[in-house]
């Protein structure tokens, strides 16, 4: 019934695009609370608890950019998006930001015209088997039913890896991980493939994990990242150098710990810029000096994130791998701050 | 004569004396309906085994379930490779599958209060031998669900409910001249009085008000379940007899647009309208003024089921004989007379059956919008609940719980039809 419905129904679509775009940083100022895109629930990644607190390792980004623009983590309004709204809701601005572990592609960044700030989460997808079947390889599964989640790339990965190998499989088309659980238990497909840490959650919520086990094979790169709308650079910076921060406290070791006494000034010039003691890298973003400071003091740098959600202390209990830092041999590698 | 015995003379009939035992209660009832011919005892033991094995099963995972543990893996600890099911998820979500995760936990006496008012504003409707004076209260009740469920500013409801009583007092004035003015003077009537009355509530109403506002997007579990079965119902029968009797007009424009509307909305799919409301509409409003989620989701689904209701209204019109249509003319009725008083409550009557089965499909519709991310039962089941990482894995028991009250209320309403049947039922001819 407010005035603005009416407006709004008038307004032709093209022409508010343009107001749109323009300025997510400052709409988000006034508006005083960041409007984010996450998953409906993945385990580990994005659900709401027993009280109804998002919690979650793309939660954590989205607390991550708002407490650095806002100095307040809980100035976050989650929008739950499915596979088929997601983009639609960020391109009609919605929300000002997705994170809701979506693979950085050519088309979506090109075609859908959407920018990746950064990944995440190096993903790729995995073979999940018996260890009754007693195969230590992805290329002995000849002839084997594989359950395989409709729609996807994974459907396409798999088609192109069993072709390029020369062997044969029957696939078993399923729609929710759920359903994939039961026919995978029931014995119905004698492999689940999906993206590996989805396998390994899943495995982690077996009665008797142990008996499974997930092939050395991973056949696809899916870089998971969060992503904003083409044509607003400033605010693209702002979640991408959000994100760089988290990872970079993590290589320079700024953790929640040791965090407010860094933040008094440090020996090292990079850590002094980070937390704004020194430098004006804030002012250059428009935000304030102890921006970095007030995203790693939600839940700590990269590492702190990744452990309390899906680290290895966790019932998921996924190890760092592709994940880790450049200088442990991972992927991890922020710009540095400069 | 009179101490000379006769002979013994019967003065009384011989009591009858129970059958034999053979041929009486439940052993007969047996012989006849359980073991009456080879065949049937073959089935009969074939259908107690076939029971056996279903309760043999579940009843110990019922009785063994667990009810206190905390997550997923302790329920697997205490059960200890007994089968038993994990009933903890439901004393501990309980409340995310009733209301949603984001209804204020403190409030959840309003939704609860709304569900009490509503069986005292059906029960006149439903039940029609109750006093009519009670429908006044059935009249007021969408202004106190909307005002109890969304709270915020108590003008709101009084705004619009001001506007309709107007509307309907203009109404009544020029009806007596022409239909067509009185329709239409009532329309505009309620929209200045919206209008003027919009403009002077300020959009700071909403604060420090008796019941916190609950935006839309907070609303969940069964109880958005609830809300959209029965809105869209409500809506949709009258939206259907309008159709329906449109489609059967002489007058070529509104038979036409009721043509293509139905034969438009019967030919998509329930998920596209929903997804039309929820994606596409998007794109046509600017940024922020987005009409509200769940309104839109109300519109498309009554006019999805409408359709299908007035074509079966449509059936029941056909199913008159073109006898009462000349009767009510023959009497000098008008069209408006006619239909209200001689053709609807015969036709109606008809409809009953089919009338409850789209009603009871579109209950289980309202399923639906869990794809377009609304947090309705199954959507919190499908979503949080089995993303939380201590309950993944999970399904049965969540999975029964939903289906117990689906079925509650679809059972409910097609146990009423039956009955409204035998109620109704007047024997033709």
């Amino acid at each position: 019934m407010k005035k603005s419905v009416l407006f709004g129904a008038l307004t032709v679509a093209g022409l508010t695009a343009g107001v749109a775009a323009a300025g997510t940083l400052d709409d988000v100022k006034a508006r005083g609370k960041l409007n984010c895109g996450v998953t409906t629930g993945l385990v580990g990644f994005a659900a709401p608890d027993a009280n109804g607190e998002w919690k979650g390792f793309d939660v954590a980004v989205c607390r991550a950019v708002a407490a650095a623009v806002l100095g307040d983590a809980t100035a976050v309004e989650f929008v739950p998006t499915t596979g088929k709204t997601r983009f639609t809701a960020l391109a009609s601005g919605e929300i000002d930001m997705l994170a809701r572990n979506t693979t950085w592609t050519f088309s979506r960044d090109v075609d859908l015209k959407f920018t990746f700030v950064g990944v995440n989460y190096y993903d790729g997808q995995g073979f999940m088997v018996p260890k009754a079947l007693g195969v230590s390889s992805a290329k002995d599964l000849d002839g084997a039913t594989v359950c395989i989640q409709t729609g996807t790339t994974t459907e396409l990965n798999l088609a192109d890896f069993f072709r390029s190998n020369n062997i044969s499989y029957e696939p078993v088309p399923i729609e929710t991980n759920a359903e994939a659980q039961q026919q995978y238990l029931s014995e119905a497909c004698d492999v689940y493939t999906t993206d590996a840490s989805g396998l390994a959650s899943t495995r982690a919520t077996f009665e008797a994990p142990d008996d499974h086990m997930l092939l050395p094979e991973i056949i696809s790169k899916e870089p998971l990242g969060p992503l904003v709308r083409h044509g607003d650079n400033e605010w693209g910076d702002v979640v991408r150098w959000t994100l760089n921060a988290l990872i970079t406290a993590e290589e320079l070791g700024v953790t929640s710990a040791n965090m407010a006494e860094m933040g008094a000034g440090t020996n090292n010039p990079e850590i002094n810029r980070l937390l704004g003691t020194e430098g004006t890298l804030g002012e250059m973003l428009g935000l304030n000096a102890d921006w970095a400071m007030q995203a790693l003091s939600v839940a700590g740098n990269y590492g702190e994130i990744f452990e309390q959600n899906i680290g290895e202390s966790t019932p998921i209990g996924l190890a760092r791998g592709l994940n880790a830092q450049w200088t442990d041999g991972g992927l991890l590698y922020s710009p540095p701050f400069r | 004569m009179s101490d000379t015995s006769a002979a013994f003379v019967r003065t009384e009939p011989v009591p009858p004396s129970p059958p034999p035992s053979s041929a009486m209660g439940p052993v007969k009832w047996a012989k006849d309906n359980l073991f009456s011919t080879p065949f049937y005892i073959f089935l009969t033991f074939f259908a107690t085994y076939v029971i056996y094995l279903i309760l043999s099963n579940t009843l110990p995972w019922m009785l063994k379930g667990v009810w206190t543990t905390s997550s997923l893996a302790e329920c697997r600890e205490v059960l200890d490779g007994v089968s038993g099911g994990c009933f903890s998820i439901l004393t501990e979500r309980w409340n995310q599958l009733l209301f949603g995760f984001k209804y204020p936990a403190d409030q959840y006496w309003r939704p609860a209060l709304t569900f009490l008012f509503f069986f005292a504003a059906a029960a006149p409707v439903l039940f029609f031998k109750m006093p009519r004076k009670f429908l006044m209260f059935t009249g007021i009740f969408p202004f106190v669900a909307y005002y109890l469920i969304w709270g915020g500013s108590i003008w709101t409801p009084i705004l619009v409910l001001v506007g309709l009583v107007f509307g309907y007092w203009v109404y009544r004035l020029l009806v007596s001249k022409s239909f067509a003015a009185g329709f239409f003077g009532g329309i505009v009537t309620a929209i200045i009085i919206w209008a003027v009355g919009d403009s002077l509530i300020s959009d700071k109403a909403n604060v420090g008000v008796f019941l916190q506002a609950v935006p839309s997007r907070d609303l969940g579990g069964f109880m958005l379940n609830m809300m959209l079965g029965v809105v869209c119902v409500s809506l949709s029968v009258p939206l259907g007899i309008a159709l329906a009797l449109g489609r059967q007009s002489n007058m070529p424009l509104i038979k036409w647009i009721c043509v293509v509307f139905i034969e438009f909305i019967r030919g998509v799919p329930l998920i596209t309208l929903l997804f039309v409301a929820s994606v596409m509409l998007a794109y046509f409003f600017p940024p922020g003024t987005t009409t509200d989620l769940f309104l839109r989701v109300v519109i498309m689904i009554t006019v999805f089921s409408g359709a299908y209701i007035a074509e079966v209204i449509r059936g029941g019109l056909a199913a008159l004989p073109s006898g009462q249509y000349e009767a009510a003319d023959s009497l000098g009725l008008d069209y408006a007379q006619a239909m209200r008083l001689i053709i609807l409550p015969q036709a109606l009557k008809i409809s009953i059956p089919g009338i409850v089965n789209v009603a009871v499909g579109l209950f289980k519709d309202t399923t639906l919008v869990s794809v377009i991310s609304m947090f309705d039962l199954i959507g919190m089941i499908r979503g949080p609940i089995l993303a939380a990482t201590e309950w993944n894995g999970v399904y049965w028991e969540l999975l029964g719980f939903a289906a117990i009250l689906f079925f509650v209320v679809c059972y409910g309403i097609s146990q009423y039809s039956q009955w409204l049947e035998r109620q109704l039922a007047t024997d033709h001819q």
